[in-house]
């Protein structure tokens, strides 16, 4: 047998350096980011993992290595159980209604014609409001005192209410809050889907004789899927990780009345900037981490549809 | 080459000991603090021309993030300014170093400065001193009180009936309230150091180490406080919204009397459109024990100033715990001043404003907090199960003792 030289197929040189250029470039472009995400996100996310073994309190000189007492330490506290009840509640409460809501009313506004762009502005101007104004806007909104909503609630002979002040109804004021901030949001995605179903599918099924309820659960509900399932996984994590309407509705009691409001991030804050117990706050934020993958892929699980026309 | 190295390493010791001292020193954003302090630290570098003072503000509710991150990583301050409540936390980890004993002597502290500043004694040693205190006291609505033909109350049992003819509307349609009651704002502060001690008990025990107010003392205080609202129905909590709803609600003249601090002062009379006037928080009968919570700011130095740095930080923290410093400081910031000869002043002592705050001085109390945030939520919590849950008193100073205990015993461990 003689060797032969290794033939390799012709190759159109000039073009091939040319793609593994532009390859190149395009990986050096994505390096940016991956090394940033690296940096601000991985990284610290892992040395959460590594404080949550340790008792670190930032106001102390020893930071002992104490294994998985701060995990042990959770399932005793009450507070943290609080919060994550707390937690599910929002979520609970605040996913379906949102989705809900934000489905009828982009049905509704697919179908005028006139003011369709003033009503949109409406609906979405509450998600571009800041939160802290709009959490001092309902903290009068709700005010037993001076509240117009306990105004109205007299005029209907109906007692007026404590809202935020009262630990059964806080909760569901401040879901509330989250879901008419989200719902412009929501609206403008269920649009962007319903634009995405081709008018021919209804046409077809007119001349078929579908009547409008069954062309909205045979064609738009399903073909909408997508819509709805990423509202549900994203909604889901942002009500998971829900901060900022609580810590700006109760001020000085932040999370209150008596913690019926306390979310499980509002609780790693306090314990870790309020109270300094780094290795304690790392470690709930593990927890959550858990909980909100383990959501999440379960989510997409089983919410994911593939539907053929 | 050699006599170049030595010539330049004359030149930069020549340049580094022609060079002034810098020091960095921090307090938190408040705009007639900062600036006060700017004047102060001219005054201050125009007397010692080798020292240069640069101020760094932050905000509030920023400030003790900011310093427990920043000193530990041996950035930060030379000199800081601290709350007293958060000492024994930044002693503990070493962040503070023990004002010198030749500099600053134990029996001059102690017989220069009111008395409550001894909580910041730590081991026997002074860490850190204050310019100025504040304690609480009432301030009430002179045309509220007009109208409905009322003096200024003395005792609690005046306080009650005063607040009851003032109040508007019933609960929870409140139009005016007697009594601004806000558990989160002083009123936890008063229930624990003043109404406990007026009772006959004691919040704490002497080390600060055992929370002591379960007690029928403790149990009586925390019945006439919720009382003010549940039974006398003077007031909510929460009546304005926002973070300071019980000094907004006065503010804006819907409420007959509020109990706050003297760092208040500035606040109302930059707010209030009608008469106010301020009087001593109330006792039980005439003659009763008389009691107060005293807070304070303090500054010290950090483990960042050593060598030269340190002598100049020691001739700083003296200018400006000095006596006439803390002159300035209450008429351009309206504090009162942590001296005992200032504030045994007789004008001080007759002031409208300020009279009530400094009377109450040699009485007043300041409490050791080792988790300021974690003991202020066990007292707040508690109160608001009575409030707001309709919970027995008795349980409720029972369950705040337990919780507090719980801090102490997990910081004293």
């Amino acid at each position: 047998m003689t060797r032969t030289a290794p033939t390799s197929p012709p190759r159109p040189r000039r073009g091939g350096s040319m793609r593994r250029h532009q390859a190149r470039t395009a990986y050096t472009f994505l390096l940016v980011p991956l090394i940033f995400f690296l940096i601000v996100r991985f990284l610290p996310t892992l040395s959460a993992l590594r404080l949550s073994v340790f008792d670190w309190n930032i106001l102390k000189e020893q930071q002992p290595f104490v294994g998985l007492e701060n995990y042990e330490r959770l399932f005793a506290d009450e507070k943290f159980g609080q919060s994550l009840r707390n937690t599910a509640l929002y979520a609970v409460i605040g996913v379906p209604a949102q989705i809900a809501l934000g489905l009828v009313v982009a049905l509704m506004l697919n179908r005028i014609q006139a003011l369709r762009g003033l009503f949109r502005a409406l609906y979405f101007a509450p998600y571009v409001t800041p939160i802290v104004a709009a959490a001092w806007v309902w903290q009068w909104l709700f005010s037993p005192q001076f509240g117009p909503i306990n105004t109205f609630l007299i005029w209907l002979n109906i007692p007026p209410q404590n809202f935020l002040t009262s630990p059964s109804q806080a909760l569901a004021t401040t879901a509330a809050l989250v879901v008419w901030q989200n719902l412009g949001f929501q609206i403008v995605l269920f649009l962007a889907g319903l634009a995405a179903i081709p008018r021919s599918y209804y046409e077809a099924a007119e001349i078929d004789g579908a009547n409008g309820t069954q062309a909205f659960w045979k064609i738009t509900l399903p073909l909408l899927n997508p819509t709805i399932v990423f509202s549900v996984v994203t909604g889901t994590i942002s009500y998971l990780q829900l901060f900022t309407q609580v810590v700006n509705l109760n001020f000085t009691d932040q999370g209150g009345p008596l913690g019926s409001t306390m979310t499980v991030a509002l609780y790693i804050y306090q314990i870790a900037f309020g109270r300094y117990q780094m290795g304690y706050a790392s470690a709930i934020t593990v927890v959550l981490f858990v909980i909100i993958l383990a959501i999440t892929l379960i989510q997409l699980r089983f919410l994911t549809r593939r539907y053929d026309l | 080459m050699k006599k170049l190295l030595t010539l330049a390493l004359g030149l930069s010791l020549a340049s580094a000991s022609a060079a002034p001292v810098t020091l960095t020193y921090w307090q938190y954003d408040y705009a007639s603090k900062v600036s006060t302090m700017n004047e102060l630290i001219k005054k201050f570098e125009a007397a010692n021309p080798d020292i240069k003072i640069k101020q760094e503000t932050f905000p509030y509710d920023a400030y003790n993030q900011k310093v427990a991150s920043s000193v530990p990583a041996g950035q930060g301050p030379d000199v800081v300014n601290l709350f007293y409540g958060w000492l024994p936390q930044y002693v503990d980890s070493g962040y503070l170093q023990p004002l010198p004993a030749k500099d600053f002597p134990i029996k001059k502290i102690e017989s220069d400065f009111v008395p409550m500043i001894q909580t910041s004694k730590m081991d026997g040693k002074y860490y850190a001193l204050p310019i100025s205190v504040r304690t609480l006291a009432v301030f009430y609505n002179k045309d509220l009180f007009k109208a409905a033909r009322l003096t200024p109350p003395r005792t609690w049992e005046d306080f009650i009936a005063a607040g009851a003819k003032i109040v508007k509307g019933a609960p929870p349609r409140f139009t005016t309230l007697g009594f601004g009651i806000q558990p989160d704002g002083q009123d936890y502060h008063m229930v624990r150091e003043v109404l406990v001690r007026q009772f006959g008990g004691t919040p704490y025990s002497k080390d600060g180490k055992t929370a002591t107010y379960d007690s029928d003392a403790g149990r009586k205080a925390m019945a006439f406080y919720t009382d003010l609202q549940t039974k006398y129905k003077l007031g909510v909590p929460n009546f304005f919204p926002g973070n300071n709803s019980y000094r907004d609600a006065f503010i804006a003249g819907k409420v007959g009397m509020i109990i706050d601090g003297s760092f208040a002062i500035n606040t109302i009379k930059n707010g209030a459109k009608f008469e106010w006037g301020v009087i001593p928080l109330p006792v039980m009968k005439d003659n009763g024990v008389r009691s107060n919570f005293g807070s304070y700011w303090v500054n010290g130095i950090t483990k960042n100033a050593k060598g030269e740095k340190l002598d100049a930080a020691v001739k700083f923290l003296k200018f400006l715990t000095s006596e006439t410093t803390q002159r300035t400081w209450l008429d351009s910031v309206g504090e009162i001043p942590a001296s005992r000869k200032l504030a045994g002043d007789a004008s001080l002592r007759k002031d409208p404003v300020f009279g009530a705050f400094v009377g109450s001085l040699p009485f007043a109390h300041s409490t050791l907090f080792v988790d300021e945030a974690g003991q202020r939520k066990a007292w707040v919590d508690a109160i608001n199960t009575v409030l707001l849950k309709g919970a027995k008193p008795a349980d409720a100073i029972k369950q705040a003792a337990a919780d507090e205990q719980k801090i102490l015993n997990s910081y004293y461990k």
